[in-house]
């Protein structure tokens, strides 16, 4: 929120707070100041310059000028505004003053320059004379500055004196954040009281004084239908209204917070949002059919043409003002076009209301319509300031001198009072949220800056907590408001000294899902993390079926965009996206996996919570990997967890149709690996293959946390035997171990060396070698023992698969 | 072999042969070949020399044999002491022939990295997990109940515009914030509860410095007698720790609706040391976490009696965490899985 330190000091004396200290002390209080900033920023060794004398140098537009700067000198200038003249003062920049460039049109800003002294048309100049927009001042801010030619300053000011105060620019900017506890806090009166009472010094209360009329607007009433989304409805009827310009110093703030003026009537409304965070409007009367003023929510399918001439179509979740006819407003957002503020109105109704700002919010965003008003009534107004900004109002018509006070005033309301409200804490309390003893006199002295009246009586304290701290309820309020005066360093650091000792760390599943993180990290893994939500199109991506199960994912309501639209089923699609992401920047080889959730649901739209389930999935790719590589993580997989895959030919939509297997634990399938389809491959732009595996660690948990067992060194020596075996090509590496080690049980190690196929075996056969390590148990092996396993072992594997030893 | 004399002779010629013959051979295999031709004892010039002993007439066999082992023993020294020469001749040319470039680059084994965030979570489970906190994981789809109603947060509350949420249905919607778990475990346990609780939570944002999924870490302690005082020594020891002694921090009021009183909790820059520098915007201070003493409502809530336990609870944003450290500028390069950022951080 924008707020001009010279509008603050009205309620407030600050002047002897320098800008830094009023920032500091916001700071401190719970006020961050986002930005702040002196008006006239840019411009420097701008003074008052008197022009002595004026002669035209002929045939140029230019005047050679002499300028009485006072103690800086007299300066001759180069001239070529059409307004200088002999006997004027003017805005003088000095030789290195800072002002702003303007384009030829001399009014549109195109920078800051610094002036140096110069010749024009050979007349030396020592500075230039200056318009409003040269020195950053427009015509809202100062009377004149908007002429396209020099600003005429006042006769009474002094030549060589700084012209920054004298045009306002000295002033400052401080944009202040407002947590939403404090909406209290969302105007520059609100702002004051803080400050107030944080310097300790009392708050001036801006004038609401003003005289009503016996006029009345006789038969004129006010209904409130939905007292739900409107607790008060305040409407004052003025007559005899003069539109007209706003007076000088109106403008200049509504400009400093980056309003525009449009007449007095409606600019007294905006100031007043500014100065009291309370919105207003005001009604041509002479468009209010019907004598008579109804807040009701709209009947289906009405519509409402708004100020900004955009037409709604509204429905009953949202809240109209209306005549006895009409819609003349959509409450709380903006007025209707058919009773707005023209040059001809003659009597106005003001409205200061509190509408429900849950309803504002959610109509001005399903409308999509938004309005200073509307963003101020979301975060909440207090019917304090409701009543307030009424008086106000009046108070400024008065003051404007713009129109009459009838005595017609409607104040409809749910009964809620402005008075303040009692509210008795126990001083124990307060000092035990904070953990410090605030001393009782500091606690009443803040308090009573905070405007709370408080009375210790023992270890109670009561306070009278005015209607606009609507916040304020408990005791923590209570030890809030007073630590943030007290101030935040005085909090002394204490670690916990009652607390119970808890064990702490890692629970068993988290530590099993680092180790296996640590594991594939070892095997070159690099982790990623992808988003939970992606594209339908990743679904298409992998080319599942219409009726695939992943496609059964939950949709977000309202996503960013249709790419962040859906709760992952798998995490593949965005694993793939990655490598190809990686190959396209030149990364030609790599390992990543993601340790993350993918999202089940039940029934759709959602009734319970969905089975969010851990899933690993990893992603390889270049020139040196192969489906074993990949095989070797989702094995390292398994030895993290002290289990072991089974792995069986499998055709998947997205993988190569003869590399790609089901992995599976204990005869459970719990997820897949393989080559990745050469469509998908070429689709994604891929240089070199990839290979993808996601495992359902889900279905794994129940292995976390196996006891490791010591298994004691072999006493005596061990065998180890190469066998080299022909079968038939159909035979798989699994089948010939699962038999040799189901063939003998002394066998503790086998492992494939070499796989052979060539005419010399025939067309339908190849070769597989083994080395096979038997361990003896009891007693050493002898060799005509071992020959004896080893025929055993051919034995079975003859009458099983009809494997013969290779010669 | 008619007298000692010739054979004198004899043997001094063959010393005066292999003197010179050792001093033309370059190669191991020439030595052994030469050696082989001179003291193989069928064939060599001395080795064959006994088997002329029984030629030898019986007076002179004594010293026959005497001066045949005298050149035997010669020649046997003269050929190990050649090959030992050879032998380290050979070595240090192969040495030589070896030489390599000690600048070229270096083999690894490679070896992946843990992702950012983990690291940064590995090393916040550690810190608290010290001071006895358990980890507590939630869910990333959550109830509106759990997510705001729960935490003070009802329907028509302002707070709510603070955080853009993403809906599933008008009950369920992804966590805006790791809060959410707060409530479940208060409800599940009794206090004294010390946990803290990282994951992913997920705003409607998107641009240069918002990710719409992004981690945050909880905090919360319960128990009798907790203050502010607490977390602010709580959270002294945690900055210490996790970005070096001597780092302070700067409690200053905020508003979150689950904490009051609620605080933003600043860090003295740890780059700058307090000066002021580009990370701390020349303030001297980072803001890296958000923190409070728990609204008696939300205890009350989960049913526990507020008038005996008090609470405490922090939130971190991880990345915002692991931004810091180790100056990654944009919050979108962690969720990319380019390796070329992956490979960088390794703490």
């Amino acid at each position: 929120m924008l707020v001009p330190l010279s509008w603050l000091k009205d309620y407030v004396d600050i002047d002897d707070v320098t800008p830094d200290e009023l920032e500091e002390k916001l700071f401190s209080c719970g006020f961050e100041v986002e930005e702040k900033y002196e008006v006239g920023h840019d411009i420097s060794n701008v003074v008052v310059g008197l022009v002595k004398t004026c002669e035209p140098i002929e045939g140029t537009h230019l005047h050679l000028c002499t300028v009485d700067a006072g103690k800086h000198g007299t300066f001759q200038i180069c001239c070529g505004a059409d307004n200088v003249e002999a006997g004027k003062k003017f805005p003088l920049a000095l030789v290195g003053a800072t002002v702003y460039a303007t384009a030829k049109d001399h009014k549109t800003v195109e920078g800051v320059m610094t002036i140096n002294a110069g010749k024009l048309r050979g007349y030396d100049s020592f500075g230039m004379l200056c318009s409003g927009v040269e020195i950053g001042v427009t015509e809202e801010m100062f009377k004149g500055a908007g002429y396209n030619g020099l600003l005429v300053l006042p006769d009474d000011c002094v030549p060589g004196e700084d012209v920054k105060p004298i045009v306002g620019i000295d002033d400052w900017i401080f944009d202040v954040s407002i947590t939403a506890n404090r909406p209290d806090c969302q105007s520059i009166f609100g702002i004051a009281r803080e400050v107030a009472a944080v310097l300790e010094k009392p708050v001036k209360e801006p004038a609401l004084d003003y005289t009503e009329t016996d006029v009345k607007k006789d038969g004129f009433k006010v209904t409130v239908e939905a007292p739900d989304l409107c607790p008060r409805y305040i409407s004052h009827y003025v007559y005899d209204v003069k539109i007209s310009e706003s007076p000088q110093w109106m403008k200049r703030r509504l400009a400093l917070v980056g309003c525009s003026a449009i007449s007095n009537m409606v600019d007294i409304t905006n100031y007043i949002l500014k100065e009291l965070g309370q919105p207003m409007h005001a009604f041509d009367e002479s468009f209010i059919e019907g004598n008579a003023i109804n807040v009701r929510r709209a009947a289906d399918g009405e519509k409402i043409v708004t100020l900004d001439e955009k037409e709604f179509t509204l429905n009953s979740n949202n809240l109209v003002i209306c005549d006895g006819k009409k819609p003349v407003a959509l409450a709380g957002i903006m007025g209707g076009l058919n009773s707005e503020i023209l040059d001809t109105t003659s009597a106005v109704l003001f409205e200061s209301a509190k509408f429900a700002h849950d309803n504002i919010r959610i109509s001005s965003k399903e409308l999509g319509q938004v309005s200073d008003a509307s963003a101020r009534y979301a975060k909440g107004v207090d019917e304090y300031a409701t009543v307030m900004a009424m008086k106000r109002a009046l108070h400024l018509v008065e003051e404007l001198n713009c129109g009459k006070i009838s005595s017609t005033h409607f104040d409809v309301n749910t009964g809620n009072s402005v008075d303040t409200t009692p509210l008795t804490v126990s001083v124990k309390k307060v000092n035990a949220v904070l953990g410090i003893t605030v001393p009782d006199k500091d606690i009443v002295r803040i308090l009573t800056n905070l405007n709370f009246a408080p009375v210790l009586n023992g270890d109670e304290l009561t306070l009278n907590v005015p209607a606009y701290r609507e916040d304020m309820a408990t005791y923590q309020d209570v030890a809030e408001e007073v630590i943030r005066m007290y101030g935040y360093d005085k909090i002394i650091p204490t670690f916990i000294p009652t607390a119970e000792v808890t064990s702490g760390g890692y629970n068993l599943r988290q530590k099993t899902e680092l180790k296996i993180k640590n594991a594939l990290c070892a095997q070159g893994a690099f982790e990623g993390v992808h988003y939970s939500f992606f594209s339908p199109s990743d679904l298409d991506l992998i080319k599942l079926p219409e009726d695939a199960p992943e496609r059964h994912a939950i949709k977000l309501i309202n996503p960013i965009n249709i790419d962040l639209s859906l709760m992952r089923t798998t995490l593949a699609p965005q694993m793939i996206t990655a490598i190809s992401k990686n190959q396209k920047r030149g990364i030609l080889s790599g390992r990543i996996y993601e340790l993350g959730n993918k999202f089940i649901p039940g029934e759709l739209p959602l009734t319970e919570y969905p089975d969010e389930r851990e899933t690993i999935c990893i992603g390889i790719f270049g020139d040196d990997e192969d489906f074993f590589t990949l095989k070797g993580l989702t094995d390292t997989v398994a030895k993290a967890l002290d289990i072991e895959f089974e792995y069986e030919s499998e055709t998947l939509s997205f993988l190569h149709p003869y590399r790609t297997a089901k992995v599976m634990c204990n005869g459970e399938g719990i997820g897949y690996l393989g080559q990745l389809s050469y469509e998908i491959q070429n689709e994604t732009d891929m240089r070199v293959p990839a290979y993808i595996a996601e495992i359902d660690l889900a279905s794994l948990v129940k292995y976390y946390g196996k006891d490791r067992h010591f298994v004691p060194l072999p006493k005596f020596l061990e065998e180890k035997r190469d066998l080299c075996f022909v079968m038939n090509k159909d035979i798989t590496c699994a089948q010939i171990e699962k038999a040799i080690k189901g063939a003998c049980d002394y066998i503790t190690k086998i492992d494939l060396f070499d796989v052979y196929e060539g005419v010399q075996l025939g067309a339908d056969k190849k070769s597989m070698a083994f080395s096979v390590v038997f361990t003896p148990k009891d007693t050493e092996f002898t060799a005509d023992f071992v020959d004896g396993l080893v025929n055993d072992i051919l034995d079975v594997l003859k009458e099983k698969y009809d494997v013969t030893l290779r010669a | 072999m008619a007298d000692l004399n010739e054979l004198t002779e004899k043997l001094s010629n063959i010393r005066q042969e292999i003197t010179e013959e050792l001093k033309k051979i370059e190669s191991s295999q020439g030595a052994f070949e030469y050696k082989k031709s001179i003291m193989d004892s069928k064939t060599g010039k001395i080795g064959s020399l006994m088997r002329e002993m029984g030629k030898i007439p019986n007076e002179l066999k004594a010293e026959y044999g005497k001066k045949v082992n005298e050149i035997k023993n010669w020649a046997t020294e003269e050929f190990e002491s050649f090959e030992k020469k050879l032998k380290e001749a050979e070595l240090k040319k192969r040495y030589e022939s070896e030489k390599i470039d000690v600048t070229m680059p270096a083999k690894m084994q490679k070896k992946g990295n843990l992702h950012p965030n983990t690291q940064v979570r590995n090393q916040l489970v550690d810190i608290f997990g010290s001071m006895g906190f358990n980890i507590y994981e939630g869910r990333e789809i959550e109830t509106d109940y759990y997510n705001f109603t729960a935490l003070n947060i009802p329907k028509d509350h302002p707070a709510r515009d603070m955080q853009d949420t993403f809906y599933l249905s008008p009950e369920f919607l992804l966590r805006t914030q790791t809060s959410s778990g707060q409530v479940h475990v208060m409800e599940e346990n009794k206090p004294p509860i010390k946990i803290i609780s990282p994951g992913k939570v997920f705003r409607s944002d998107d641009d240069a410095t918002h990710s719409p999924m992004f981690s945050q870490m909880e905090g919360l302690v319960v128990d009798k007698g907790i203050t502010l005082c607490d977390l602010k020594g709580m959270l002294d020891l945690f900055v210490q720790k996790i970005f070096g002694e001597g780092t302070s921090t700067r409690l200053r009021p905020s508003y979150f609706p689950f904490t009051e009183p609620s605080v933003e909790v600043d860090v003295s820059c740890f780059q700058c040391k307090g000066k002021g520098c580009k990370l701390c915007k020349g303030t001297g201070w980072i803001e890296v976490l958000g923190a409070g003493v728990v609204n008696k409502k939300v205890l009350e809530d989960c049913g526990i009696d507020s008038d005996v336990y008090s609470g405490i609870a922090f939130g971190i944003g991880i990345e915002r965490i692991a931004m810091l450290k180790y100056g990654i500028n944009n919050i979108k390069l962690l969720f990319e899985s380019d390796l070329r950022v992956l490979d960088q951080i390794d703490d």
